[in-house]
């Protein structure tokens, strides 16, 4: 399938730095696409080229195969890191007016507001001013004023800072509901653990560059170090070759297996000894690792 | 297109619908009314009353001189000594003391009093003894009473008609005109200049400006903010119009009513005796009512209110794109702006005075001042040209001003956290788009 969203060596250089240099990805239909990077990575000034706020000083970006221009606006919903509401607006004026900045008529705004609000639990809000709304809720306002328009590419700048739990939990629900109903997601955060729940696909920036893509499962076997780790009935008596232990507590074990052997020979080696085998798993780098490793390696420019 | 119309109609309607706003527009004509009533009636009833008595030896003044509102006279025939302690112990103000006299040689007469009286009651005593005098001497002369009555009321009232600039009203009026035409417009562009600039700091603030602009451009937001500010002041203007019509009809009525019922004057002697004392004051009334073009007066108020709304509500946009948190931020940046809109109400007051001096004619030119110092040359009368030339430098003035506003508003409204320099924002203007 052709891709929602195609960015094409981007670049966008300040006075003092270069904030986003030479990048380029797809981003496919349908899929929630995690864009992770260390603060000052340059996200944030991708995200605003992307939602036409800034222009690229070279390359270009594709949307449905055309350049993007103002007819795509419409099309898509922006959640900043920073939250912004009018406060002294009342919440049911200000989506309305958000939503019809999207290009819905009143009447269409004003029904799939109240949809949105009735789903999200959200119906005696409607009179209130903005300003006495608590952070979770004002929080959930913004989401639902970045949906109501049914973008199709919604990009959600750290969509869960500030959430509690429990609704944490609804908007996570609604972003899989959405994606699943095709729109695409680009999902921006520092959380690794939320990407890995979340997002089919990542990009990793750092100082202006590409430096990872992929599929999260793909890109976790790519820098998997051949470590496992067994659970036994019994304290094991010896241990296999070729490997090097990394730790033994009890009836666990973790190893790194050494390079050109397989794993099946350490299991055979506990299944000769008698010795049963509960667990067996190869151990996969998370993301935060990778994500550690990566920028730590980086030099420092 | 649509998308600048409802931004336009948020800026409106939230200013609109604001308490303050409610009461800033009904308060203001209420108080506009009663500020020029009080300073009417205490000049009409003038410095507080006086009572002077008159030790006139020779009874030669005595009943003639005319009772006003503010000086009586009191009649004595004591000697000076027991008047002065009269004086002392406060029963009178002063008293005059006037020796016998040669009526047809020049006098001088001593007015005793315990504090100075007061240049005005001292300017009417002495003008209230000529008179008696002056007609004393006429009347020697053989010309009777009545004559002088006559006489005196047919006074010169002087209309200035000048060939250039078409109509003209008197003097007075016009400087009344162009004075309150500029202040209003002076007030305008500082109120809603600053309106806009407080708009923009809190639309960057809030951060909401990044989540606008995602949806239109940062151009439509800008301009869709100053245009819904122009239609709040424009609905103002019009209410104020409207109320100060009404009240000021109201309360004119039940002034001039007072006024009828308070003397038992005719209504036709007091306008005698007010065209005798104030002939200049009835023509520039008269003038104000009939001679001034008011349909060009107040087109070309709206011209140089919206005009010089536009140019002054664009830097003051800038402006507000370049505060960050800290409202302390914005005065350097302020003044810059703040200072030309000053230094155009000073222009003003001496173009009032002289409204063809070469600094009114700059200062009606040049765009930053233009439309406050123009608009009160205007009453007075201005030629076609110079009408011409300020109108279209004023309207590239705010095209450029626009533009030059536009860029520094797209990118100070997204820049948080680092104080911005001049330096900085003049790089911001000369980069391309």
């Amino acid at each position: 399938m052709a891709p929602l969203l195609s960015i094409q060596h981007l670049k966008k250089y300040y006075a003092a730095k270069k904030a986003v240099d030479d990048i380029s990805f797809d981003i496919p239909q349908g899929s929630i696409f995690g864009l992770l990077g260390p603060n000052g990575a340059g996200k944030s000034t991708l995200l605003r080229m992307i939602t036409g706020i800034f222009y690229p000083d070279a390359g270009r970006i594709l949307m449905n195969g055309e350049p993007l221009s103002g007819r795509h606006t419409d099309l898509m919903g922006y959640m900043p890191e920073e939250r912004g509401l009018y406060k002294k607006m009342k919440v049911g004026e200000q989506v309305l007016y958000l939503a019809e900045l999207k290009g819905l008529s009143r009447s269409e705004a004003q029904k799939r507001c109240r949809e949105w609000f009735e789903r999200l639990d959200m119906n005696d809000w409607w009179p209130k001013k903005v300003a006495d709304l608590s952070k979770g809720m004002s929080q959930k306002l913004q989401f639902v004023a970045t949906v109501v328009h049914q973008p199709q590419l919604l990009i959600l700048d750290e969509p869960f800072s500030g959430l509690d739990p429990v609704n944490t939990n609804v908007l996570k629900d609604e972003i899989f509901r959405l994606a699943q109903n095709g729109t695409t997601i680009i999902f921006s955060t520092h959380r690794m653990e939320q990407v890995e729940e979340i997002c089919n696909r990542i990009i990793l920036i750092n100082q202006g560059h590409k430096i990872l893509e992929g599929n999260i499962y793909e890109i976790r076997q790519q820098f998997k170090e051949n470590i496992f780790k067994i659970d036994l009935a019994e304290k094991p008596a010896d241990l296999p070759q070729n490997i090097t232990l990394i730790s033994l507590e009890g009836n666990h074990l973790a190893f790194h297996l050494d390079e050109g052997h397989d794993s099946n020979a350490v299991l055979d080696h506990f299944i000769r000894g008698h010795n049963q085998i509960l667990g067996f798993n190869e151990v996969l780098p998370t993301l935060n690792e990778i994500f550690i490793r990566l920028v730590q390696d980086m030099p420092k420019l | 297109m649509h998308k600048s119309w409802l931004i336009i109609q948020r800026e409106y309607l939230t200013r609109v619908r604001k308490r303050s706003f409610i009461i800033m527009t009904l308060l203001m004509p209420v108080l506009f009314v009663g500020m020029t009533w009080l300073i009417a009636y205490l000049s009409i009833k003038g410095s507080s009353e006086k009572s002077v008595a008159v030790l006139d030896g020779s009874h030669f003044f005595e009943q003639k001189l005319p009772e006003s509102d503010n000086i009586h006279y009191h009649y004595l025939d004591t000697d000076p000594e027991t008047a002065k302690l009269a004086v002392n112990s406060g029963k009178y103000d002063a008293v005059l003391i006037i020796p016998p006299f040669d009526a047809a040689v020049k006098t001088d007469l001593e007015l005793y009093s315990k504090e100075q009286l007061g240049l005005s009651a001292q300017a009417q005593i002495t003008d209230d003894l000529n008179k008696v005098i002056i007609r004393h001497r006429l009347a020697t002369a053989g010309i009777s009473n009545s004559e002088i009555s006559d006489l005196q009321a047919k006074t010169i009232g002087l209309h200035n008609i000048s060939e250039k600039g078409g109509h003209e009203g008197g003097g007075m009026a016009s400087f009344a005109v162009g004075y309150g035409c500029g202040f209003l417009l002076y007030l305008f562009m500082l109120i809603y200049g600053m309106s806009v600039m407080r708009s923009v700091m809190e639309e960057k603030t809030n951060r909401i400006a990044e989540i606008i602009i995602s949806s239109v451009k940062p151009y439509q937001l800008m301009l869709g903010k100053i245009l819904g500010v122009a239609l709040v002041g424009l609905t103002q203007f019009i209410i104020w119009v409207v109320l100060l019509l009404a009240v000021g009809s109201v309360v004119l009525g039940t002034v001039g009513i007072n006024m009828f019922q308070h003397g038992a004057m005719s209504p036709e002697i007091m306008h005698q005796a007010s065209m005798a004392n104030n002939p200049e004051m009835i023509a520039g009334l008269q003038s104000l009512f009939n001679d001034m073009n008011w349909g060009a007066i107040l087109c070309w108020f709206l011209f140089y209110f919206l005009g010089g709304y536009f140019l002054y509500a664009a830097l003051y946009a800038a402006v507000g794109s370049l505060v960050n948190d800290d409202p302390q931020d914005s005065q350097q940046f302020t003044l810059p702006i703040t200072l030309p809109i000053i230094i155009a109400f000073v222009l003003m007051t001496t173009a009032l005075k002289d409204p063809n001096s070469g600094m009114a004619v700059f200062g009606s030119l040049f765009p930053l001042t233009s439309p406050i110092v123009m608009m009160a040359r205007i009453p007075f009368g201005v030629p076609a040209w110079q009408l011409i030339l300020s109108a279209a430098l004023l309207v590239i003035g705010f095209i450029l001003t626009t533009g030059l506003a536009a860029k520094i508003y797209r990118t100070g409204i997204l820049l948080y956290g680092k104080k911005i320099t001049f330096k900085e924002v003049a790089k911001w203007l000369f980069r391309n788009p």
